[in-house]
């Protein structure tokens, strides 16, 4: 049984591997590009897919490892549902960012890219999404908030299931 | 839109007068800004309500037009919705607003007065957007056009007037006049370095090798400026149009599109503008049947801040590690591949459609006398008004700060401003009438950068903000130079150490020799200028240094390790807004009773301070003395009736 379910996640890899290499027609050069297309697919890189890359771009695994975790986009470890960004830019430095991460860090318990036990929240910051105007910006699962009080941050986690 | 291939002058020429015919200018036009500043504040709901309501009131199509356009600028205010021909600006617009907009501006042409900009100074309402100081005193020529572009239509671009500089270059202009036209006007790239833009296509147009690069550097890491997103997302064929000039003067085919991997609308118009130039024949082979031929391909970036850097962006779009490589030969004679690649900022590119068509002459007389034309800055931080304002060259600081930003917000004190970004500096006080060129800001220490501007007032620490910018560099050096990387890495601790009031004699001096090391012996720019931040701080603002060092003492009291929160209970009222806004349930106290803080429990974050109404200010921030003892426990309120 046990083989038999990791066959079935092993293909459903190869077959998304073969669809993001493919739209690329196997370009190496286009590595980067791949990678950044199964981030967004799975939420995080896992050795499977990584070796997957290698395999069907023939491309060393070695290689393939140096660009995952060069980048900062990529994530090599499972991250959780509802991802928090905390914007880090100076403007928002400025304005209180690191207060306000402070205030989330306490709030949830995390430390900047931890994830929670219940796979719920990933804490994450940000240099500059180029909104700073608004700063200090959190974003949670890509809506942005801008200054959120405490009682607005408390109501933000809690419908965050 | 007529989707063919358009093979000649006359035929874009006869295009661009079909799309004209179908304008009315004496018609209202609404637009609506969607950037992303402006889209966080739900602009883009307010657009989809504009178009249900111009229906329902049936005024769609006889009478009006909605557009949504790129950023305006004005992303303090968003969302930002400006009426044509008038020019009526609404700011801060809401979904409950869009009706009356419609039926009263757009139906009758009568003007909302709540809607409109309110000059903090002056108190007036400002109907016109030309009227409104952010807009008045600037100078938008590249930035300009982002208000009447739908940045997805290729066809608002067109009818501005778009790709009749292309058509003049290759129609009217060999490669060579080109080139020469741009070095006559002493164009300087945008992205930081400031090198002469003629110069390096010439380098690049002479080196050997084919196929040659033309390639858009749009990973603009710059924490704190966000021009070249806006111009990306706001107006992608004047950078295109800009591009493909380039590489017809610098016999290139080929080119690469470089973007951010934090900006998708960027990278979505981008694509989208790409495949419209194509089907145009802007891009292609025989572009409007010149017989030049030139392809553009998207690089999403991963994220790396020193992928900015020109040699390390090209080892990104070969899908290797964005590291910067030595530069024995320069990456216009040897980059992508090995082969001749010129690299250019997306303002610069966005400038040359500009100097075709009007001339080297026009952008020279424009600027100072080493630096020519306008730049764009995002003025940012501890600012009235936030945005993106694009001015001429040789404007003074101050004028930048208070006649456009609208100075300092709550009447706080200026501090510093700080220009360049992590490579840049500090500037303080007295040097705000200092004209902003590319000389006279490397002069003090800083730098022009891409053109952030972040404001600081006195609540911002200096040795704080040193030890901000170290850091990040800390975290984005790639590691591949000692000096870079370790050099960084002391400096994170000195400087961290100071800031927790752990600093010592000596550390002064340590930072001002590691620096030296890191500025002769590092490997690309990211090192050499790291330390830049850390220098300026010291030059400008020593004494606050040595008040953390000497007297552990903040003296903007931002540093958490050394500031205290205390409630005066003199002051205190009870009532209760501190107490409910604390994360952490660090604040003691009840209804009618003097709220007080346990210091274990506090984590610094600063909210009691701030929520506390200004006309209790009961919340202290104590620095380098010692904490007063908190009241005694459960003591009750006295009100005091006069309050």
């Amino acid at each position: 049984m046990v083989t038999k379910t990791k066959n079935k996640k092993s293909m459903e890899f190869s077959k998304a591997v073969k669809k993001a290499t493919g739209s690329y027609q196997k370009d190496k050069d286009m590595l980067i590009q791949i990678l950044l297309d199964l981030q967004s697919m799975f939420g995080w890189l896992s050795q499977e897919v990584l070796a997957e890359v290698s395999e069907q771009l023939e491309v060393p695994i070695t290689q393939v490892y140096q660009i995952a975790s060069y980048y900062k986009a990529f994530s090599l470890m499972p991250r959780g549902r509802h991802i928090i960004k905390v914007c880090m830019g100076t403007a928002c430095q400025v304005r209180g960012s690191p207060q306000l991460l402070n205030i989330i860090s306490a709030m949830l318990n995390l430390k900047p890219y931890e994830t929670s036990k219940d796979m719920r929240f990933t804490l994450e910051t940000v240099n500059c999404l180029g909104c700073c105007a608004m700063g200090p910006v959190v974003v949670v699962d890509s809506m942005y908030h801008s200054k959120p009080s405490t009682q607005a941050l408390r109501k933000i986690f809690e419908t965050a299931k | 839109m007529a989707n063919k291939k358009l093979s000649s002058v006359k035929e874009l020429e006869e295009l661009r007068k079909q799309i004209l015919s179908q304008r009315h200018p004496d018609k209202p036009i609404i637009t609506v800004c969607t950037g992303t500043a402006c889209q966080t504040y739900g602009s883009l709901e307010v657009y989809g309500k504009l178009v249900d309501e111009i229906r329902k009131q049936g005024l769609e199509g006889v009478v009006v037009e909605a557009k949504a356009t790129g950023c305006h600028g004005f992303c303090e205010q968003g969302p930002v919705v400006v009426i044509f021909p008038q020019e009526i600006c609404y700011v801060k617009v809401k979904l409950k607003d869009v009706p009356e907009i419609v039926s009263a501006t757009l139906a009758q042409g009568r003007v909302i007065e709540r809607l409109l900009y309110k000059d903090p100074v002056t108190g007036q309402r400002i109907a016109k957007d030309p009227d409104i100081p952010l807009y008045k005193n600037q100078m938008r020529i590249v930035f300009g056009n982002n208000r009447y572009i739908n940045p997805r239509e290729i066809d608002d671009y067109i009818a501005l007037g778009g790709y009749s500089a292309l058509s003049k270059s290759l129609f009217q202009m060999t490669p060579k006049q080109v080139l020469e036209e741009i070095k006559k006007s002493n164009l300087r790239g945008r992205g930081g370095g400031g090198f002469p833009t003629g110069i390096k296509w010439e380098t690049t147009r002479n080196a050997p090798g084919e196929p040659k690069y033309a390639i858009v550097n749009c990973d603009e890491g710059d924490p704190g400026a966000y021009m070249d997103r806006s111009l990306m997302e706001g107006n992608p064929h004047g950078v295109l149009e800009g591009l493909i000039i380039g590489a017809y003067a610098i016999r290139s085919h080929e080119g690469f599109i470089y973007v951010r991997q934090e900006y998708p609308i960027a990278s979505e118009n981008t694509i989208q503008a790409i495949k419209q130039a194509e089907e145009y024949g802007f891009l292609g082979e025989s572009i409007l049947g010149s017989g030049f031929d030139f392809k553009v391909t998207i690089h999403r970036g991963a994220g790396a801040f020193v992928s900015g850097e020109s040699s390390a962006l090209m080892s990104a779009i070969e899908g290797k590690v964005g590291e910067p490589k030595m530069k024995y030969i320069h990456t216009a004679v040897s980059g992508i591949k090995e082969r001749p690649s010129c690299l250019n900022n997306v303002e610069t590119w966005a400038n040359v459609p500009l100097i075709i068509n009007k001339g080297a002459e026009w952008l020279s007389s424009i600027g100072t006398d080493g630096s020519k034309g306008t730049k764009i800055f995002s003025l940012v931080g501890k600012v009235n008004n936030t945005g993106l304002v694009e001015v001429p060259m040789g404007m003074t600081l101050r004028q930048l700060i208070y006649d456009i930003g609208g100075g300092i917000p709550q009447g706080k004190k200026f501090k510093a401003v700080q220009t360049g970004g992590p490579s840049g500096g500090v500037i303080p006080e007295q040097y705000l009438d200092t004209p902003i060129d590319f000389d006279e800001l490397t002069r003090l220490g800083s730098m022009m950068g891409s053109g952030g501007t972040v404001v600081m007032d006195e609540d911002t620490c200096m040795v704080d903000t040193a030890r901000y910018f170290i850091s990040f560099c800390c975290e984005e050096s790639c590691g591949k130079c000692i000096p870079c990387r370790e050099g960084l890495r002391m400096l994170r601790e000195i400087l961290t150490d100071i800031c927790e009031g752990k600093g010592q004699e000596g550390d002064i001096e340590a930072i001002e020799d590691i620096a030296k090391v890191m500025q002769d012996a590092s490997l690309c720019a990211l090192g050499t200028t790291a330390a830049n931040p850390a220098l300026t701080t010291l030059k400008y603002f020593r004494d606050e240094y040595q008040a953390h060092i000497k007297e552990k003492r903040c003296p903007a009291k931002a540093c958490k390790a050394l500031t205290s929160y205390y409630i005066d209970p003199e002051k205190c009222t009870a009532c209760m807004i501190c107490f409910k806004n604390c994360p952490t349930e660090a604040i003691h106290g009840g209804k009618g009773i003097i709220h007080w803080i346990e210091q274990e429990k506090c984590i610094k974050c600063n909210t009691c301070f701030e929520v506390c109404p200004p006309r209790f200010s009961a919340v202290r921030r104590i620095s380098g003395e010692p904490l007063p003892p908190p009241p005694a426990p459960e003591t009750k309120v006295i009100r005091d009736k006069k309050r």
